[in-house]
């Protein structure tokens, strides 16, 4: 662990899983719940209206310095679709994967582009297979599907198959 | 001044894959940049929910198919991470080796297709011809060239064949002296140094907020490495060091892939001699619980590669999620043109490694 | 222009007197049999030159493209076999469709297509762009190229060795040798 705070351009370090989860807590007590936490995994929810305090907390009291993947998932019986994210910090050598949970009819949630522009693209993917509107994004537009599409692919309602 | 956006493809000879690369100029110099992606899109993650777990084996190898086995074993990872696993010393110790050789294989890509960028055709003969020789020992090993279906959940298909580590060593020896006579070519080369060196310069805090990993943030002086900051296989027993390079710039990155290719050959040279003897396989259970998640992460040759799996309950994935390394950095290669001349672009976006097939997924 | 009006005919316009003249030519080579003449002589000429120099165009989609880099190495070595890639289409005679089209891209490869002089060729190598290849299921991707343009020869395998791919360039020197196009490449 030591060699790690030496290493060039990476933050102090030293903080594992735990303590980070720890942290955490105390600083947004009704908002983030820890599912799990080991040396060098935190697995937590958080709730929609905080998110975006949390991200800042995360990036600037954490060291929190990459986003590895923003995700949807759809779970159409219970009427609701997560925001999973997977953010990595090289300093601590820790991966958080939280859970963001938005009902299936407003799907809005704060943009952490402005905080990492790794998440970026990620936002702009989910937003044209999901249609999960990420406010404050720079360039809310789709990217991979072509030009024109009107459905969003990856919702289970969306039934796969030839159609072009 | 007369301000005009070019299309740089989807039909371009030095695009990698297909995308299309709109430059805004001012006279020669990039004022701004645009990269469209997309042509490449199958929805792969949503054919990936209709298929059972191994049918997506073949799948996760045509997601990348410069680095097909550094895919297969991403995805075989995840679902063992999902299934809580442990797969067998042996099969982790012939993953290693197949995964470094795969490596080097995806690097001699890389530096054909930068070669062919800048001009070269000397580069791309002789780094297609010494991919020739790994290609043939993944050919004795799985039987195939390029997409081998290796990997399974709970190991490998098969157990090495005969001669195994006397044809590595063979290959490991005799590329190790080729990559001198290919190393000097190039940096000898003062037309070649000219092009590459202080272009595409991207600074390390600017890459590690955007996302760029693997060999582009090591080439801007951030030391990380996944396969020694959160080791998986035996990356943990090996003794290697992590390669990078301080200035950011299109040369920096080159260095630190030729670095990692001899790199490669240090662990293969100790996986081979640590190899234990045992089962290569186990069978895993045919179903996922409903709602149990697990991912993976892993260093792939163009950067970090994650996938996020969720059960179904039967033997279906409910959602397979992909990140791709290299969708990250064409993000950010706007950050790296501009303010370079057209004429840079290929020398740039060469030495990022694109691989459009995970990118689009 | 109707030369029953004029039988002299020295008062015609440079395009029609153009159009006049050639219409002539034909109808006396055809009569003559100096057009069949001319052909047996060039067709095999022509027919070996057309065949001997198939340049494709530089144009990798997906896993084939790899390997069909590879059959430009020295091991497999496209080249002895004329095929010299090239990067604009004017400049090539066989469009080698190697991955999966989806509907973003296939304008621009009918585009291709179109943009590219005749005589030319289409080759479909590997499965994707046969008939869709793994992707059967997908939203997005075109199940076969020959759905938009005409293809003749198909290289099967996912993906084909570089001797599967130089030996469907081969069928196509069959194929070429079979059509025999003379001078005048419209017979």
């Amino acid at each position: 662990m030591g060699k790690l705070a030496q290493r060039e351009g990476l933050g102090p370090g030293g903080k594992t899983g735990e303590v980070i989860a720890q942290t955490l807590v105390e600083k947004f007590p009704q908002d983030v719940k820890i599912t799990k936490a080991t040396q060098n995994r935190v697995f937590a929810t958080v709730n929609k209206p905080a998110w975006l305090n949390v991200a800042a907390f995360m990036k600037d009291a954490l060291d929190f310095d990459h986003v590895t993947a923003v995700s949807g998932v759809d779970w159409l019986e219970e009427k609701k679709m997560w925001v999973v994210y997977h953010i990595t910090s090289y300093a601590n050598r820790v991966t958080a994967e939280l859970i963001v949970e938005l009902p299936r009819d407003q799907l809005e949630i704060d943009s952490i582009s402005n905080l990492w522009g790794g998440a970026n693209w990620h936002e702009r993917e989910t937003y044209d297979m999901y249609g999960i509107v990420f406010l404050g994004h720079p360039r809310m537009e789709r990217i991979l599907t072509p030009d024109g599409t009107d459905y969003f692919p990856y919702r289970k309602d969306f039934v796969g198959g030839r159609r072009v | 001044m007369a301000e005009m956006w070019l299309n740089m493809g989807p039909q371009h000879p030095f695009t990698h894959g297909l995308w299309n690369l709109r430059v805004k100029l001012d006279g020669e110099t990039i004022v701004d940049a645009d990269p469209i992606v997309g042509y490449l899109h199958r929805g792969w993650e949503k054919l990936a929910e209709n298929r059972i777990y191994p049918q997506i084996i073949p799948m996760a190898d045509r997601l990348c198919y410069g680095a097909s086995m550094s895919w297969e074993h991403l995805y075989c990872n995840t679902i063992e991470n999902m299934m809580e696993l442990e797969v067998p010393d042996r099969a982790k110790y012939i993953r290693t080796i197949v995964l470094e050789a795969q490596r080097i294989g995806s690097h001699l890509m890389w530096l054909a297709a930068l070669g062919t960028d800048l001009g070269s055709y000397t580069i791309f003969l002789y780094s297609v011809r010494e991919r020739e020789l790994f290609l043939d020992l993944m050919q004795n090993l799985c039987g195939a060239r390029m997409t081998y279906n290796y990997c399974r959940i709970g190991g490998v298909r098969n157990d090495v064949p005969a001669n195994f580590e006397r044809d590595f060593d063979r290959v490991l020896t005799h590329f190790l002296n080729r990559m001198n006579d290919l190393e000097s070519l190039m940096d000898r080369s003062s037309v070649f140094r000219l092009r590459m060196e202080d272009t595409g310069v991207i600074s390390g805090e600017q890459a590690r907020n955007l996302g760029v990993t693997g060999p582009n943030l090591r080439g801007s002086g951030v030391e990380y490495d996944v396969r020694k900051d959160d080791p998986y296989e035996v990356y943990g027993d090996l003794d290697f060091r992590t390669c990078f390079e301080k200035e950011g710039d299109s040369f920096a990155r080159y260095r630190v892939r030729m670095d990692e290719m001899r790199e490669s050959c240090n662990i293969i040279r100790q996986a081979i001699k640590k190899m234990p003897k045992g089962p290569y396989r186990l069978k895993p259970p045919r179903n996922a619980p409903k709602g149990k998640t697990g991912w993976a992460h892993v260093e792939d040759p163009r950067g970090e590669g994650f996938m996020y799996v969720i059960g179904n309950g039967d033997d279906h994935p409910y959602r397979l999620k992909v990140r791709s390394p290299i969708f990250v950095t064409v993000s950010a290669a706007p950050v790296m043109l501009i303010g370079y001349k057209i004429a840079d672009v290929p020398a740039i976006m060469g030495s990022v490694d694109m691989c459009l097939g995970e990118t689009d997924r | 222009m109707d030369l029953r009006l004029a039988p002299h005919a020295v008062a015609m316009s440079a395009r029609e007197f153009v159009a006049w003249s050639s219409d002539m030519m034909e109808q006396l080579m055809q009569a003559s049999g100096g057009k069949k003449a001319v052909d047996k002589i060039t067709a095999p000429i022509w027919s070996w030159a057309l065949r001997n120099a198939n340049y494709p165009l530089h144009f990798g989609i997906a896993c084939c493209a790899l390997e069909m880099a590879a059959a430009s190495g020295s091991r497999f070595d496209a080249e002895r076999l004329g095929m010299i890639f090239r990067s604009s289409p004017r400049q090539t005679d066989v469009l080698l469709v190697n991955g999966w089209v989806t509907a973003k891209l296939r304008p621009d490869l009918r585009r291709l297509y179109e943009q590219m002089a005749e005589p030319r060729w289409v080759v479909a190598m590997g499965e994707c762009a046969i008939s869709g290849g793994p992707w059967y299921d997908s939203y997005n991707t075109v199940q076969g190229v020959d759905t938009f343009i005409p293809v003749d020869i198909y290289i099967p395998g996912c993906p084909p060795r570089p001797e599967a791919m130089i030996d469907g360039f081969m069928k196509l020197h069959k194929k070429i040798n079979k059509e025999m196009k003379g001078t005048f490449l419209e017979g």
